[in-house]
């Protein structure tokens, strides 16, 4: 989208991610998603009177590894109580780190060559989950509302960029690119629809190289595709608020998915005074050089190192193939590919089947091994399997693992061979004289017609290049 | 009434059983608790079930620990598992803590046997027990009095020989000024030196819980089972238990000792005499008494009452009506917050928590709360240089001897007086105790507090005993 002329937007973004730890924050709870509510709390993360919140060390270690990922400087740092009322926050606090941050500074470089600054990425806990029955959806006007305390605790670290995003395609692109590096960094699954991943944006427009105007934050962003609409829609509404000669009131906006716009939640005047104060119950947290250097040293490549890899080796990579790696890199699929690679799959077609089949069924990849994938792939680029009979079998062993080359003779795709593709191929051309006649004459389109005509004969069991090979050979 | 030192012993030896203590415990407090409203939940069963356990491990062989069969009473803001804990608050009426403090295991461990909860200011708000929703408990030794507090009840519940010892805990004079009120030995240790796992907070960076006794062995006895580093509490100190009834007896020759001129400051002529008195007593001893003054003491009180209403407003906040306790419903949530609230807070309480909201609020946090931790800087960084001339010092614990009922309610400055003296060794994060030497208006005992850098229980402990010694000879 661009802006009516003369118009920028600025945008910076709060991106909260649920670390992948295997108990809270400040308790010994399961962190786990999707658990019956209420069956993973205890005395602390209830906030019950008389408990007490002890770090959870490998929290810090996620928060250090993300903070190398990006640049920052680790720092000592200090927790705050973050005070406002609301029923899914135990405490009616939130610990958080206010002032100093355990990390400070960073950025993010971009695919498009463009440079996100970090401002900081701080630790927090996650509060619980509310759920209001009525009309509205929301707190006000809820018939009844119900609390899961399931997530209170959950430990999150927040990273703020600074205001350098200038359009809605680079705010996705900056999501995207930090969701691959917390992923690569083992410090989140970024699952933005679980909740894992979720987004603040704050959103102002200027008239080119003008001062910075008024801000309003949108909360609760939680796809990418809302992210990049909300941007949109907010932009839009400041320059047409501002073009009729109003101004803009900094305040905090709501997102509605359905009807595409923002409200307003809370104006300034309206917003909380939060009483931040140092958190008596902990002690500061000053993460020596050596417990900083491990926890760096054990960070692989990050994503864009890892494209970097791969691209290298394609040649003259297509806009689709650099997609490809894109979500081949972000899932982690990136040296399971480089073997294919290496097995001399063809590079379209190894790209093809990991972004589109193995990423479609990504949380099973464990099932499949290396050497499945490399036979598989093998098997449909000899022709021993049609595309649809490949993806097939891609998918039987995503799901139950096993040998491809039992799953294909199990399912009947035994392989067409060359005797009776050419007993297909001969009969169409009997049949169908006057394309035949075309196709000899130059036509290469009705190859493609050949092939249809093959694959239903064949009921797909054919391969496409053995059919052209075979009609070349008779031309 | 028999020393908690000596209960352990009899109950090892057989010369008593637990059941027997408990049984003789039980009958006091029913003699008593109706004039005095010490306990607010008395544990029959309880007791009686904890001390069958003590005494079937006697009869296996077993050393059920220090403090075996020995009755305690703990105060109403440490939780007890499937027991009362109120806080002294109608915003806990009836809620039963789902877990056990620290603390409670460890003097369980220790063969204790815990007798119920005892009364207390609300939230441990107040300096006399009148702020309990539960009513004031008065004090065993003039039931005209207050006990002091807002560790009333265990003061009481040692003074009036219901328990020889009893748990309370202490943010700005909670143990020592009751202790002084009713002539008890009372402790408030090192902050992190006890686990405050377990204890419903008032102010996080000041509280500790401590020991009360009618002597200081005891007191020494039952702060080395409660002290010692907890994983559960993030503020707990490093290093293990010190030892503390062995060294009672080590006395004060050598040691130097400075009288702070301001720990006396305001305080009435008995008073002052029997800190006098002390200081000669210590000399004999052999300890070198000398003047001191530390100005920034002056500052406590403002500086008090502003970081632990501060916090107390944060750690409060959690009493909404949602999940626990009281709730008073509303239309909506924040109405049924407000409601609840208002309804199960006392007046006390809604002070402190709108001091401290408004000494927290934007525009007013660096003119209030963030002074206040200036001067408690400036406090600490005093202490440490007193200490590095002395080893210990001495003060009153109490500007008085115990006060009459409604003396100070209507006018909370002149309370919240009562704890100057004791204050300045919360805000440092260091140790002191009380300990009852000479009597004073109404033949009322006097407390007199010595003060010791962190750590120093074991040398506060021998100070304590020098003067003891020489009240009981």
């Amino acid at each position: 989208m661009t802006l009516p002329d003369g118009w920028e937007m600025v945008v910076g973004l709060e991106v909260h991610t649920e670390l992948k730890t295997t108990t809270k924050m400040f308790c010994g709870c399961a962190n786990v998603f999707g658990a019956e509510p209420n069956t993973r709390v205890c005395a602390v993360c209830l906030g019950l009177p008389g408990s007490l919140p002890v770090l959870n060390v490998r929290a810090v270690e996620l928060a250090m590894a993300i903070g190398s990922a990006v640049h920052s400087t680790i720092s000592p740092s200090t927790f705050h109580r973050k005070n406002y009322f609301y029923p899914d926050m135990p405490k009616d606090f939130q610990i958080s780190q206010y002032d100093l941050p355990i990390n400070v500074g960073g950025y993010v470089d971009l695919p498009d060559g463009s440079r996100v600054s970090i401002e900081r990425a701080h630790l927090e806990e996650d509060t619980g989950k509310s759920t209001h029955l009525g009309a509205s959806g929301r707190i006000h006007g809820a018939e009844r509302s119900l609390v899961d305390y399931n997530r209170s605790g959950v430990p999150l670290v927040e990273i703020v960029s600074g205001p350098d995003i200038r359009s809605s395609a680079q705010a996705r692109l900056y999501a995207s690119e930090l969701r691959g590096i917390l992923i690569a960094t083992g410090a989140s699954d970024g699952r933005m629809e679980e909740g894992s991943m979720r987004i603040d944006a704050n959103v102002s427009v200027r008239h080119a190289n003008e001062p910075f105007g008024t801000r309003c934050e949108i909360k609760n962003l939680n796809s990418l595709r809302s992210l990049g609409r909300a941007i949109d829609f907010e932009a839009l509404r400041q320059i047409d608020l501002l073009n009729a000669g109003g101004v803009v009131r900094q305040e905090t906006r709501h997102w509605d998915e359905t009807l595409g716009a923002t409200s307003t939640m809370r104006t300034k005047e309206e917003a909380e005074d939060y009483r931040y104060f140092r958190e008596p119950d902990l002690v500061d947290l000053a993460p020596d050089l050596a417990w900083q250097e491990r926890v760096r040293d054990g960070l692989g490549p990050m994503p864009a190192e890892r494209r970097a890899a791969l691209a290298a080796r394609l040649n003259e990579p297509t806009s689709t193939q650099l997609d490809a790696l894109q979500v081949v890199v972000d899932l982690g699929f990136d040296v399971l590919v480089a073997a294919a690679l290496d097995a001399d799959v063809d590079a379209g077609l190894v790209l093809a089947r990991a972004a589109n089949e193995l990423a479609a069924d990504a949380e099973n990849i464990h099932s499949l091994t290396t050497d499945a994938f490399i036979t598989t792939l093998l098997m449909e680029q000899n022709g021993e399997l049609s595309a649809t009979q490949a993806k097939t079998v891609l998918l039987e062993l995503l799901a139950h693992g096993g040998d491809p080359r039992a799953i294909a003779n199990a399912k009947g795709f035994e392989q067409l061979s060359a005797d009776s593709l050419g007993d297909v191929v001969a009969a169409l051309i009997q049949a169908n004289p006057d394309e035949w006649s075309r196709f000899r004459e130059g036509d290469e389109k009705l190859a493609q017609f050949f092939i249809g005509q093959v694959m239903k004969v064949t009921k797909g069991q054919a391969n496409g290049k053995a059919v052209i090979a075979e009609l070349n050979s008779r031309r | 009434m028999k020393s908690a030192i000596d209960i352990a012993n009899d109950v090892r030896t057989g010369a008593t059983t637990a059941v027997a203590e408990a049984e003789r415990s039980l009958a006091a407090i029913r003699s008593r608790n109706e004039e005095l409203n010490v306990f607010v939940h008395v544990d029959d069963e309880g007791a009686l079930e904890t001390a069958q356990r003590v005494d079937a491990q006697i009869a296996r062989g077993e050393d059920p620990g220090a403090l075996a069969g020995v009755p305690l009473a703990l105060k109403d803001n440490l939780c007890h598992v499937g027991k009362l804990t109120t806080a002294g608050s109608r915003i806990l009426e009836g809620w039963r803590s789902p877990y056990s403090a620290t603390v409670v295991n460890l003097v369980l461990k220790a063969g204790a046997v815990p007798m119920g909860k005892t009364n207390m200011d609300e939230f441990a708000m107040g300096s006399s027990t009148e702020t309990s929703y539960y009513g004031p408990t008065r004090n065993p030794l003039d039931p005209a009095r207050v006990p002091g507090g807002s560790s009333g009840g265990s003061a009481a519940a040692v003074a009036a020989d219901m328990t020889p010892i009893a748990l309370g805990s202490d943010t700005g004079g909670s143990i020592r000024q009751p202790a002084a009120l009713c002539g008890l030995v009372g402790v408030k240790p090192t902050y992190g030196l006890v686990s405050r796992f377990g204890l419903i907070a008032f102010a996080s960076s000041l509280d500790q819980i401590g020991p009360f006794a009618k002597n200081v062995t005891d007191a020494a006895l039952l702060l080395e089972v409660i002290a010692g580093h907890d994983p559960r509490d993030s503020t707990s100190l490093p290093e293990g238990a010190p030892s503390l009834v062995a060294g009672v007896d080590a006395g004060v020759a050598g040691k130097r000792i400075g009288l702070v001129r301001e720990l006396l400051e305001g305080a009435d002529d008995d008073v002052v005499a029997a800190v006098g008195r002390a200081r000669e007593v210590l000399t004999e001893a052999g300890a070198t008494v000398v003047d001191l003054s530390i100005p920034e003491c002056r500052l406590g009180l403002s500086a008090y009452y502003l970081i632990a209403p501060a916090e107390a407003s944060s750690n409060l906040a959690r009493f909404d009506g949602v999940r626990y306790g009281l709730r008073v419903d509303a239309d909506d949530v924040a109405a049924m917050n407000e409601a609840t609230r208002t309804l199960g807070f006392g007046a006390e309480v809604k002070r402190r928590i709108m001091l401290g909201t408004y000494a927290l609020s934007a525009g007013y946090y660096d003119a209030y709360y963030g002074q206040a931790l200036k001067v408690r800087t400036q406090m600490i960084n005093a202490f440490h240089r007193a200490y590095d001339q002395v080893d210990l010092l001495l003060g009153a614990t109490a500007p008085s001897v115990a006060f009459k009922f409604g003396e100070k309610t209507s006018n909370p400055l002149a309370m919240y007086l009562s704890d100057v003296f004791t204050i300045p060794t919360n805000l440092a994060g260091d140790a002191a105790i009380s300990v009852p030497f000479g009597r004073g208006e109404g033949d009322l005992p006097i407390g007199v507090q010595l003060l010791g850098p962190g750590r120093s229980e074991a040398q506060l402990f021998a100070a304590a005993r020098v003067l003891e010694v020489e009240q009981t000879s």
